[in-house]
């Protein structure tokens, strides 16, 4: 397989997935011309802004810590006037069953079964097509193309009500992990098959010129050279689609139920948050719980991440 | 600690459920390229061409086309969508004063999220360029684009957190803050009509990240030749960014505004998880949610939802024609 990349990168003269490598170039040699435009003013107000924001979120995480009453009582910074700390809210946030219980163990288990499959059928269904709006020359393709832009334009609103009543009417599966991922899946694809689009047209012609050559199949293309050649796009994006999956709460709220059967996280802490007065002392561990996947990613996968927000947005 | 045993059994259930769904899919996709592998060489092409495209397009069909005329033509029949009432739900919609609440509450979301978050977010860029730690910078910032709506709605709602003067101590910062400089604690979140700004921040806390991110990598892209050649004119650093880097960074400008603008356009979770919409906060897309799903009004949800779409269509159209213009200048 790496054969096949580094045909595919000779031909292209720079690694495939990055685009942005010129601009790269581009840094290091402004970053030697090491101008002075910064001045003391300017990295004040920068120091400002990010403390600004960053207090509401460290605040939150403070709180976490502290002791139900303390949380009910007074604010995070007396912290540090009387430090204390404690794990008790997550372990009550977690592990607690019943029914007034927050029990955002089974909530963060369903958000990880709906979040994993939603994320993957859709940049796999979008690889196909886009695979096939790129290299498969058919009548009609660049309109059909075209309207799949388009349908980015349309708000989910507009499809929940009567998606729902397919679900429910005529499939019978509303309220399942089911039909949680298809509805996902429908609207993650226009997106992800025009980002993969844009990826998969630039692979080198030659290279699948020369597989067909070699006797081989749109199949059999796909899986050898295709696949392999996008897992960096594949992984930016479908990161990306699994983040926006689990930090939805519409799609959740109309499809799952609302059980802590299928419900993700995101459900039950704005549940939780409704009552705010009853429930602020678990809250900021619950909010937590729900955070720490995506910051996890967030920092881990931060190149990933950025690039797959900068192919998002640059382009559609 | 007690009842964990169900937990468990859970847990091994509702993963077993997926692994089943994810080879469920393998199995349907390997099946359809399998069989578009194997067909009978006369029309194969034709078999591998529906194999790729078939499953994305049959979906977006079911899923996104054919629900959007539907909500387009509900939007003109009555609650239950027996009836054909005309234009009935857009004049309930622009007579009831709640929802011409709703419909200004958008208005101002959307004129303010977008200034706001692209001139924080652009200074932030600027004054962070080429400075020690600009990493470590841009991740603050940056981090709220990673967590959800209703995350950020429960650490502002710790903000803005109000309690009575004597009755107990503040637990939320800005209250403390008034406090501690002599005033009265305000209910942010209740008190109309500044309530609904409290809550624009939320999303304006949030969206900075995003247009500091593209902002930032735009003005790297901003040739050093053409800023070194403005500098060597004089032009001080000011001068250098409104004649120079504004200019370069145009397009990224464009975008970043329309798309925070469309965000804004569909924000939902925010007004949803702080306020429920409540004393005179909601939006469209809440609206919406609210009509269709909490009162079975699909009528009037439909409606909103074409809204939505009408206020969203405009931003688009302008998005799509300005990338248009470049792609020729270039």
């Amino acid at each position: 397989m790496t054969g096949i990349v580094d045909k595919a990168e000779e031909k292209l003269d720079r690694p495939l997935g990055q685009r942005n490598d010129p601009r790269a170039r581009k840094v290091s040699r402004a970053s030697k011309a090491k101008e002075k435009l910064t001045s003391p003013g300017a990295t004040f107000a920068a120091i400002v802004i990010a403390v600004i924001w960053t207090i509401p979120t460290f605040g939150l995480l403070v709180s976490s810590f502290r002791t139900p009453e303390e949380i009910r009582t007074n604010g995070w910074w007396n912290m540090f006037v009387s430090p204390s700390f404690t794990l008790e809210n997550y372990a009550d946030v977690l592990t607690t069953q019943g029914a007034s219980s927050a029990n955002l163990g089974s909530y963060f288990v369903n958000s990880l079964i709906i979040s994993i499959p939603a994320a993957l059928f859709p940049i796999i269904l979008a690889t196909m097509a886009a695979y096939a709006f790129a290299w498969i020359k058919f009548k009609g393709s660049g309109a059909i193309f075209v309207l799949i832009f388009a349908l980015q334009i349309v708000p989910l609103q507009m499809a929940l009500i009567p998606l729902l009543q397919i679900f429910s009417g005529v499939l019978g599966i509303s309220g399942t992990f089911p039909a949680v991922w298809i509805a996902h899946t429908i609207f993650g694809l226009p997106l992800t098959i025009f980002l993969m689009h844009n990826f998969i047209s630039e692979i080198p012609g030659e290279v699948i010129e020369a597989a067909r050559v070699d006797g081989a199949n749109h199949t059999q293309i796909f899986f050898r050279i295709i696949i392999p050649l996008s897992l960096p796009a594949l992984a930016s994006i479908g990161i990306f689609q699994f983040l926006w999956v689990w930090n939805d709460l519409l799609v959740a709220l109309v499809f799952s139920g609302g059980t802590a059967d299928v419900a993700p996280l995101t459900q039950r802490l704005a549940e939780l948050v409704g009552n705010f007065g009853r429930n602020q002392e678990r809250l900021p561990a619950a909010a937590f719980i729900s955070l720490v996947i995506p910051l996890i990613v967030f920092f881990s996968l931060q190149r990933y991440f950025v690039r797959g927000l900068l192919a998002g947005s640059t382009k559609g | 600690m007690r009842g964990l045993a169900p937990f468990w059994s859970d847990l091994f259930e509702k993963f077993g459920l997926m692994l089943l769904g994810l080879a469920a899919f393998a199995a349907v996709i390997g099946i359809i390229l399998f069989l578009a592998d194997r067909a009978p060489k006369k029309g194969r092409d034709v078999w591998q061409l529906l194999a790729f495209v078939a499953p994305a397009l049959v979906l977006l069909a079911v899923g996104l086309i054919y629900p959007a005329v539907r909500t387009t033509l509900l939007a003109f029949y009555d609650r239950t969508g027996d009836e054909f009432v005309g234009l009935n739900n857009f004049v309930w919609m622009f007579t009831q004063p709640d929802i011409v609440q709703t419909l200004i509450n958008t208005l101002i979301w959307v004129a303010l999220v977008p200034t706001l978050s692209t001139i924080i977010g652009l200074a932030y860029a600027v004054f962070i360029d080429k400075s020690k730690g600009e990493k470590v910078l841009k991740s603050l910032v940056f981090m709220p684009m990673a967590i959800s709506f209703v995350g950020a709605g429960i650490i502002w709602r710790f903000m803005y957190e109000f309690r009575e003067v004597g009755f107990a101590e503040q637990i939320g910062l800005l209250n403390q803050i008034i406090v501690w400089f002599g005033g009265q604690p305000q209910q942010f979140l209740v008190n109309s009509p500044w309530n609904t700004f409290f809550l624009i921040v939320v999303m304006v806390w949030i969206q900075t990240g995003f247009a500091m991110v593209l902002l930032s990598a735009a003005i790297k892209g901003v040739p050093v030749e053409i800023i070194e050649a403005a500098r060597l004119d004089g032009a001080n650093a000011w001068q250098q960014f409104r004649n120079v880097t504004i200019p370069g960074i145009r397009g990224t400008l464009v975008v970043v505004v329309t798309t925070i603008s469309i965000a804004t356009l569909k924000v939902f979770d925010i007004v949803r998880s702080m306020t429920g919409g409540n004393f005179d906060t909601s939006v469209v897309a809440n609206e919406m949610y609210t009509q269709a799903f909490n009162r079975n009004e699909f009528g009037y949800g439909s409606a909103l939802a074409v809204i939505l779409f009408l206020m969203v269509l405009p931003i688009v159209v302008y998005n799509v024609r300005v990338m248009r213009k470049q792609k020729e200048i270039r």
